[in-house]
């Protein structure tokens, strides 16, 4: 599955050509064999089979039907081939339409047009299965090769789910059975309403070997059931994942509480947990066939009739859990029928009566013999007593269990674990640890990290893929603590209006900058319609709207490939800023399309394959480069690589790269660079006066807190200084600030001019002159005496011993005791601290030079007001 | 303060994202400010807390620039003091790349009604800004400046033009509020503060005592010599600390036999304040070393404050003993060497480059790091000062 397993694939065609093409010189095959080096085995793939295609992402390949092979004149194996998408692969806003939630095996019959079916022979990785199902149809359990079995139910053209089709139902179906799958359909049962007991269904489970490899096991079971609740649905998503970790991993997770009402409640926290678990299991995965081979998969005996007030009892076993969970659809495991099994079932039956007594609820876990307590997750969430309640119970009986277990000596392997999902603080109780040392126990690492019971629990096993490091959490999710209490909302027009300047706060549109945007939009919007790649470089002076702008465009570009106006796309954006070493940008990249997260020098050698190899389902990338010059390094080659990947035939790339500098392309890019980086460009001008006055007054639309003129005066101020947008809003905040000081004395509503000069001042006074007004006496002589040195040498800068000696001759004027040198030094490094002087560093004591930072008229001005 | 006070109540209560700079010289109160300010806030807190249920645990990162010497060290104090989920007992593992990611992921799913807020407190503001890149504050300011976690960044710093270190970039996300504080108070003030400083406060367990030490206080505050005192300390700096330095010297004097503070105790721990620490070495030094340095202090005088070595200072040595041979004994070079050497390391002189192997020690450059008139001071001070040493000292040129 991933490339490197791939490279050891060779592949031949099987069989003579069916037919050849003389004109095209192609010829058709029937099947293709792809013989792996390493392990001497054939696998033969045949027209009609459903196959795995590399695809963007390693983990996730892509699913597909086989149609066509054939050979074309090149000698290049291709293929043709019937699209299934997944979940993962549609968009994100598209989901919702399904009204239904999916499970991780389920795919979609891809109807899209537009996607290259023809692919390269060597993409193909393995065969799988695809089953159809009709809408309402349960997922059946699979307990093996759930990896290599999915599901498809509707078909996906692009904009809808559509059922499939009864012509491709029978055609996806007659592709299984000629792979000598037989799919067994149950007659549909009634379902009974939830409180009613589950009606005894037939189900029939059919499971043929089909291929001499033991993955080819395969059970089936069907129920189809009339009704699609929700309910069902989360069932049908728990057992797809409970099918992952069926033999070996008993994390089942159950939502079974005490009474019924309160599994319902649970729903989606368990799921997004289950999830979890799917994910800590994927590693587990390999092992999981090898184990599966040895179970002879005997079915046992489901119990007739459950009825609903078994809730209350104590769950004893996964299939009477789940029957009484979901009423209407029974669900069978595949328990493990091991040798002695009648010393298990003896084992089984004591336990359960321990449990029994413990437990002391009603049970008729002793009836069904068979069945073992193989796993338990009870996730308390309502009533603590009965959490209380059900963890000393569980704990005892696990204890009592694990006794059970050494006493009996029996190598019957079955655990039970029990875990406490939604309390953080409540330890999971102890599993009991099978003997067979092929079942192993993970705790549950709950996302709130609960505290497990060392003693008990088996952090680590040897089959567990991923050694955690107990120290670093890994999947810890980057969350600032909630606040406790709702932030206020604003109570006055002052802070109505303050809260509209911020600059965080987004406008509804982009005042001032139509005409750019447009460009960008045009630019964008061409590249994504041609499906090409290409470059635009924005530049522009801080706090002109440059990235704001470039958001906006996505943004609506997004809305537009929403409403099927244009392709779909993906959008990544990287900031140089916000990268800690440019090799970075490759691994932020890389994460963004596919989610891996490898090293710098890798992710480059990964983007590199994506962009330039043809991908059969690529989506066009829109890439955001902000601060682009932060990207430079010595060899460039990080900014070579970027502006090279839209050059790419294939790489459908379009890149936006935003800086500050104008001229950047010239004058810090190499001309390899540069000329890669076209000759797309934009500059933002600053903001004139009467643009930022726009743009405050359309923020400050409908909320009447600013005099006109008020803002028209700070408009003009910064547009004279640097046009830059945020110092505009930050000036017009601070004046509502002061205008609320203010207003606490008088009472105006409106700021006025006073106020915005007030702010201005502030913001954009020079601080010197009034810091050495609040100098100390000596510190102003001491400046003093600098100005009549610089004065008499005619150089701006002196040593301290010359300063001192026209120091002590000003203090004699002033008629002050003339200081001693270590004071003057004081003075000299104080007002160095501050900056008003530059001054070398100070173990050149008296051959220290001195050089003012200010410029000598301030200072004298500053001094000549005292 | 009430500025500051409600910015960080603007930020906490509406989730409003801010950043401030407090600038001011040393010794002005910035730290102490802020401090306050925290203080009135989290008691405002929990007034409301039993009203509005508020705790804001507005946690405050307290980074130093001094113990933070890179951004990295920096990050990972962050993310250390605002217990993220990639901490484990206190530390922080992971690179430098992976725990920015972290931490901007973290700041960037909060909102501003929802997240807790908080408030970064960058301590000696102008270290960060030598960062590399300037990185952490970019995306502090950054955040600041957008829709995410509401933050609050105050960074205290002496440095005046602190914003023209900033990088053009980082300064248009900074909010320009600038606080400066100066220390605008006068000599009246000033005398106060000096009162309320030494009185002992109430609480004090010996009460007549410490009636008859605030009645003292209070009689020197309005003597004059110990107002010359002060008025000359408060002409030199108004630097809070110095008073506070000279009181502490002052009243260190206080004894059991010596209960009360007087104003001789001021004025010796003021003269302790202000000597000058290069002319106090002269005292210590031989006769030998003390004509050395005559000798260079007339070698500036000749050579317009031009470097010299030690032949140098060794010939215009043996020119004064050859007039008046009488009073001195004629050291051998090897002995002047010596001194010279002495001098050296108790950095009177300076060598201009520093010492290699090849020059000799002779030749080697130097500058006198005395001023002539601190040497003509010391001179009237040192002790059992041959008369003629004297003489030369005073009258330069008339030897040569």
């Amino acid at each position: 599955m991933n490339t490197r397993q791939q490279s050891k694939l060779i592949y031949s065609w099987y069989g003579k050509p069916l037919s050849s093409d003389r004109k095209l010189r192609t010829s058709q095959y029937k099947g293709i064999l792809i013989t792996s080096e390493s392990s001497k085995t054939e696998t033969c793939i045949k027209l009609g089979d459903f196959i795995l295609v590399e695809g963007v992402n390693a983990d996730q390949p892509y699913v597909a039907q086989l149609m066509d092979l054939y050979e074309d004149g090149a000698q290049h194996k291709r293929a043709v081939v019937q699209w299934f998408c997944r979940l993962e692969e549609i968009p994100q806003n598209k989901r919702k339409l399904l009204k239904r939630e999916i499970s991780a095996q389920e795919v979609f019959f891809d109807q899209v047009l537009g996607y290259d079916t023809d692919i390269a022979a060597e993409t193909i990785i393995k065969r799988i299965m695809v089953l159809p199902l009709h809408l309402s149809e349960e997922l059946p359990i699979i307990t093996l090769n759930k990896e290599q079995t999915f599901y498809v139910r509707q078909s996906w053209d692009g904009k809808c789910f559509k059922v499939l089709s009864p012509d491709t139902f029978s055609k996806l179906k007659e592709a299984n059975k000629k792979r000598g799958v037989i799919t067994n359909y149950s007659k549909a049962f009634t379902p009974s309403d939830i409180l009613t007991p589950v009606k005894k269904e037939t189900e029939s489970v059919v499971w043929s070997a089909t291929k001499p490899k033991n993955t080819d096991m395969e059970i089936e079971s069907k129920h189809s059931t009339s009704k699609s609740s929700l309910a069902k649905e989360r069932h049908s998503q728990r057992v797809a994942n409970n099918d992952i970790k069926t033999p070996t991993a008993r994390k089942k997770l159950e939502l079974n509480s005490p009474t019924r009402s309160k599994g319902k409640l649970l729903g989606c926290e368990v799921l997004g947990l289950l999830d979890d678990d799917c994910d800590a299991i994927a590693p587990l995965e390999p092992s999981a066939p090898k184990r599966k081979v040895k179970f002879t998969g005997e079915m046992l005996g489901s119990p007739p009739k459950i009825p609903c007030s078994n809730d209350k009892s104590k769950p004893t076993s996964e299939t009477a859990e789940q029957r009484q969970r979901c009423s209407d659809t029974l669900r069978l495991s595949p328990y493990t029928k091991v040798k002695d099994f009648s010393e298990k079932d003896r084992d089984l039956h004591e336990e359960d009566d321990i449990l029994l007594s413990l437990v002391g609820y009603q049970t008729q876990s002793s009836q069904i013999p068979v069945l073992t307590p193989r796993s338990r997750r009870t996730c308390a969430q309502k009533t603590s007593a009965l959490i209380a309640e059900q963890i000393s119970l569980l704990k005892s009986h696990g204890k009592l269990a694990a006794e059970e277990d050494f006493s009996s000596g029996s190598d019957s392997s079955y655990s039970s674990s029990s875990e406490e999902e939604e309390d953080d603080d409540v330890p999971c109780t102890p599993e009991k640890k099978p003997k067979s040392s092929k079942t192993f126990s993970t705790p549950k690492s709950s996302r709130k990290s609960a505290v497990h019971t060392p003693a008990k629990t088996l952090k680590k096993t040897p089959l567990q893929g991923t050694p955690r490091t107990p120290r670093t959490p890994r999947n810890a999710t980057p969350e600032i603590p909630r606040r406790v209490q709702a932030a206020q909302e604003p109570a006055s027009v002052l802070e109505e209006a303050r809260l509209r300047l911020h600059v965080s706060a987004i406008p509804e549109s982009l005042p001032c900058r139509e005409e750019e945007f447009q460009d960008i939009y045009n630019f964008v919007e061409s590249k994504l319609i041609d499906g090409t790649g290409g470059c635009m470089y924005i530049s522009g002076v801080p706090g002109t709207g440059k990235t704001a702008t470039v958001h906006e465009v996505i943004r609506c570009l997004q809305q537009a490939a929403e409403n099927e106006e244009l392709p779909p796309f993906q959008f990544v954006e990287i900031n140089g800023m916000k990268l800690t070493d440019p090799h970075q940008a490759y691994v932020q990249i890389l994460e963004f399309l596919t989610g891996q997260k490898v090293t710098a020098t890798h992710a480059a050698v990964l983007l590199t394959k994506l962009f330039s190899t043809p991908g059969p389902k690529r989506k066009t990338t829109v890439l955001i480069v902000d601060e682009l010059d932060l990207l430079w390094t010595r060899k460039q080659n990080v900014m070579y690589n970027l502006f090279d990947w839209p050059t790419q035939k294939h790489s459908k790339l379009i890149i936006l790269a935003i800086a500050n500098t104008m001229d950047l392309p010239e004058r810090i890019m190499m001309n390899r660079v540069a000329s890669r980086l076209g000759l797309t460009r934009m500059s933002f001008q600053p903001y004139t006066y009467k643009q930022l006055q726009q743009i405050v007054l359309s923020r400050l639309k409908g909320v009447k807190a600013f005099e006109e003129d008020a803002v028209q005066l700070v408009s003009r101020k910064v547009a004279a200084l640097s046009g830059d947008a945020r110092r505009c809003l930050d000036i017009c905040r601070r004046a509502t600030e002061i205008c609320e000081f203010a207003r606490q004395k008088r009472a105006p509503e409106i700021v006025r001019m006073a106020h915005v000069t007030e702010a201005i001042d502030e913001m954009f006074s020079s601080p010197y002159v009034n810091a050495i007004r609040n100098a100390s006496l000596h510190e102003q002589i001491f400046l003093k005496a600098i100005l009549s040195e610089f004065c008499r040498a005619g150089v701006e800068e002196a040593t301290v011993q010359k300063i001192y000696h026209h120091y002590v001759a000003l203090c004699r004027v002033e008629g002050l005791q003339s200081p001693t040198v270590s004071e003057v030094m004081a003075i000299c490094s104080r007002l160095g601290a501050c900056r008003l002087l530059l001054v070398e560093a100070s173990n050149k004591y008296l051959h220290m030079r001195v050089r003012l930072n200010l410029s000598q008229d301030d200072v004298m001005y500053a001094l000549r007001e005292e | 303060h009430r500025h500051l006070l409600e910015l960080l109540k603007r930020t906490t209560v509406h989730g409003e994202s801010n950043s401030a700079l407090i600038i001011g010289p040393r010794g002005s109160g910035k730290t102490a400010l802020l401090n306050h300010v925290l203080k009135d806030l989290r008691e405002m807190e929990q007034v409301r807390e039993n009203l509005l249920e508020v705790h804001l645990n507005g946690k405050n990162p307290f980074l130093s620039g001094l113990l933070q010497t890179n951004d990295k060290v920096a990050l990972k104090e962050i993310t250390r003091q605002l217990q993220l989920e990639n901490v484990v007992g206190d530390k922080v593992f992971g690179s430098f790349a992976e725990n920015l990611a972290f931490l901007l992921e973290a700041l960037r799913k909060g909102d501003r009604t929802s997240s807790c807020p908080i408030l970064f407190v960058l301590d000696e503001f102008d270290l960060f800004v030598h960062h590399k890149n300037q990185t952490l504050l970019y995306n502090l300011f950054d955040i600041s400046q957008s829709a995410q976690t509401p933050v609050t960044v105050i960074g205290l710093t002496c440095r005046q033009d602190i914003l023209e270190l900033l990088e053009k970039r980082v300064k248009s996300r900074f909010s320009h509020r600038q606080i400066y504080l100066m220390n605008s108070f006068d000599f009246k003030q000033y005398i106060k503060i000096f009162k309320k400083q030494l009185s002992l406060p109430a609480e004090f367990p010996d009460e007549s005592f410490a009636q008859k030490w605030n009645n003292n206080v209070q009689h020197l505050s309005e003597d004059k010599t110990v107002q010359d005192v002060l008025q000359n300390l408060f002409h030199h700096t108004k630097d809070l600390r110095s008073l506070h330095l000279l009181l502490m010297l002052a009243s260190s004097a206080v004894t059991v036999h010596h209960p009360l503070l007087t104003a001789a105790d001021l004025q010796e721990a003021s003269r302790q304040h202000s000597t000058d620490s290069k002319a106090n070495i002269v005292h210590g030094l031989s006769v030998l070393e003390i004509c050395l340095i005559i000798a260079m202090k007339h070698l500036n005088e000749v050579y317009d404050g031009e470097p010299f070595n030690f032949q140098m200072v060794y010939n215009e040595f043996q020119k004064f003993i050859q007039r008046k041979a009488h009073s001195m004994y004629n050291f051998e070079k090897p002995v002047v060497m010596k001194a010279f050497e002495h001098l050296l390391q108790l950095e009177l002189v300076q060598p201009l480059e520093r010492p290699s192997v090849r020059s000799q020690r002779e030749y080697l450059l130097m500058k006198l790091l005395l001023d002539s008139s601190q040497i003509m001071d010391a001179l009237q001070v040192y002790p059992n000062c041959p008369t003629d040493v004297k003489q030369w000292a005073a009258s330069s040129l008339s030897w040569l």
